[in-house]
């Protein structure tokens, strides 16, 4: 799997790297900053781009430009961005488009190597992976009266997992039920937000985000 | 409108008096009195020209500001000299001794001329045959009075008339003629370059004050946050990995326990000082400009918040953080205190001010003091320039204005 990667900090772009070679994915570009991030993008068309938020020249929000200005032109292209702070903002931002193949995590999430991995190579096959702070803040405006007021805490659990866009089988994995057991929970979170029922994961996701972004 | 100018003739009463005591009170200064008399007198005479300062305003829209450099704490002979030493007085003295003649001809002058146009009519109507049934002899303007419109109906029609132009003429010109003397008044009571200059010395010394005393405060504060939080874990870090280094050939079930805690207490102090950089300078506010990162924290807010901004570029950096904090204080705030159900932040560059409003639909009555904080971000934004204003009526709704004089830098 083909990667194009994007981080201004030497140490960190390195450690990224090994980690990435680690698990099998190929480094077609490493860059340290906003155009050649993009340049790059658009040459490698890669299967997926791992890229910090914050990149030279302005050390602004120019990694996320990038990406979005990727998508843009290539619809759909797998994007797991990093950043040292999730926010609710650019998450809107990357997911307005409503194609999936998106990522938006904290850095400190690559301390879990495995579950690093297991992100990047979900946002690679279309998927989702939202930092499970971004999922709490969205989940935190609900109200008492909004629907996902009647949410049980244990519905209200396997939502947020499934809105930080893990697979029925990792929920399972994750609360110790059987996935039955999560399918149902699913079942019913959608019939009490009044969101159609996809098979899909991907989309299933995207929907509960959709919801929540309201 | 006719009745300002007999206000302001009211007001020459008053001022007759105050202008007594004060003569009185400087030609007792050989003797030693006047230096303690003085002060009070001059002071009675300042606030008796705020009431002028203040109708003036209202009536003609010319502001006229205090010119008063301010008076020091301190011994009698102090304030003494520093009132007499203070250019305004001398000003103020000349005010009061000229003004009963000024106000007469410009200000007062449309009421009277009123006032005489209804006097001839009442000479034409009845008045005018009394006065000549006593043989009383009267003109009116350059008339000679026979009688009234039963036994003289001529004169009395001519000398309607004219009290008729009169009365139009007090009535049109009384505008202009109030204009005229709120440019008296401004150009007397008003504060001159050097006043304004010295005040604006005061004004900056106190922001300046303030501004310092701020940082230092969130100086001590980072300094301690860092100390309790980050930096202590960090030691505790060093010190489980050299426990977990120790116990590596021992007992290496112990080491991976300890390891697992160790990795998430890096991922608690990065959480900390993620927190502790948010505080100083938000991410979105530095990526973005102070537009967005009003949005963002709508998105935080747990009430739905409407935002709109209107901004063709980005303020200075520090104007972008006095903004940002004051709209997050404010924002804060209406969700602790107001009971509102919505709020609405608009954002704007109007006329060289950043102008910021926080509208929002709950119970009202809020004030500036009282734990509202609402005096801390005025200080604050104080040191900019900036003014805060407040509107809570009883009931609601609440806005919360704020505008900020600043360049704007075009990307």
């Amino acid at each position: 799997m083909r990667v194009v990667l994007a981080e201004d900090l030497a140490l960190l772009r390195e450690g990224l790297v090994s980690l990435l070679q680690a698990h099998d994915f190929e480094i077609a570009a490493a860059v340290d900053n906003g155009p050649s991030l993009l340049k790059a993008l658009l040459d490698h068309r890669p299967d997926v781009a791992v890229v910090d938020v914050r990149l030279p020249p302005t050390f602004t929000d120019e990694g996320l430009q990038a990406a979005l200005e990727a998508r843009r032109q290539v619809p759909g292209l797998p994007v797991l961005v990093l950043s040292q702070y999730v926010e609710q903002l650019y998450a809107r931002e990357l997911l307005a488009d409503g194609s999936g193949g998106i990522g938006y995590l904290l850095k400190d999430r690559v301390f879990d190597a495995g579950q690093f991995v297991d992100a990047v190579r979900r946002v690679a096959s279309g998927g989702t992976a939202m930092d499970p702070e971004v999922v709490a803040r969205l989940v935190a405006r609900g109200r008492d009266d909004s629907p996902l007021g009647r949410l049980t805490p244990r519905e209200r659990e396997v939502m947020e997992l499934m809105a930080q866009g893990r697979s029925n089988a990792a929920i399972a994995q994750q609360l110790v039920v059987t996935e039955r057991a999560v399918t149902k929970h699913t079942a019913n979170i959608f019939a009490k937000l009044d969101l159609a029922v996809s098979d899909d994961d991907n989309r299933r996701v995207l929907a509960v985000l959709a919801y929540l972004n309201q | 409108m006719p009745w300002r100018g007999l206000r302001l003739w009211l007001l020459s009463f008053p001022l007759l008096f105050v202008s007594t005591m004060v003569t009185t009170a400087f030609s007792l200064v050989g003797v030693g009195v006047g230096i303690l008399l003085v002060p009070s007198a001059v002071l009675a005479l300042r606030s008796l020209l705020g009431t002028y300062r203040d109708l003036v305003s209202n009536w003609t829209g010319r502001t006229v500001e205090r010119p008063y450099l301010p008076v020091p704490e301190g011994g009698p002979t102090q304030r003494f000299v520093a009132i007499i030493q203070d250019p305004a007085t001398w000003r103020d003295l000349a005010f009061m001794l000229l003004d009963p003649f000024v106000s007469a001809f410009t200000a007062s002058l449309s009421f009277f001329a009123m006032l005489y146009g209804i006097y001839g009519w009442l000479l034409a109507a009845f008045l005018g045959r009394i006065i000549k049934a006593h043989s009383g002899n009267e003109w009116y303007t350059f008339i000679p009075l026979q009688g009234s419109f039963s036994d003289h109906p001529v004169n009395a029609a001519l000398i309607a008339g004219f009290g008729t132009l009169y009365a139009i003429a007090g009535l049109y010109y009384g505008p202009r003629l109030m204009d005229v003397y709120g440019r008296w008044t401004q150009s007397m009571l008003g504060p001159t370059e050097k006043s304004r200059l010295a005040l604006r010395v005061q004004h900056l010394a106190e922001t300046r004050a303030d501004a310092v005393d701020t940082s230092a405060r969130e100086l001590r504060r980072i300094e301690r946050d860092l100390h309790d939080g980050a930096q202590a874990r960090l030691v505790a870090m060093g010190m489980s990995l050299g426990a977990i280094e120790h116990l590596l050939d021992k007992d290496p079930d112990r080491a991976r326990t300890l390891l697992a805690e160790t990795r998430a207490s890096s991922a608690k102090a990065l959480s900390e000082l993620r927190d502790l950089v948010r505080g100083i300078h938000p991410p979105v506010l530095a990526d973005r400009g102070v537009g967005d990162a009003v949005k963002a924290l709508a998105l935080d807010h747990p009430l739905p918040v409407e935002v709109s901004v209107d901004l063709p570029g980005r303020p200075d950096a520090p104007v972008e953080s006095a903004a940002y904090f004051a709209v997050s204080e404010i924002l804060t705030n209406v969700a602790k205190h107001s009971g509102a159900r919505h709020v609405w932040v608009d954002v704007r560059y109007e006329a060289g001010m950043l102008r910021i409003s926080v509208t929002d639909d709950g119970t009202g009555g809020a004030s500036m003091s009282g734990g509202t904080g609402l005096r801390g971000i005025e200080r604050r934004i104080g040191t900019f320039d900036g003014v805060l204003a407040l509107s809570s009526p009883p009931g609601g709704p609440t806005i919360v204005t704020l505008e900020l004089p600043c360049a704007l830098l075009t990307s």
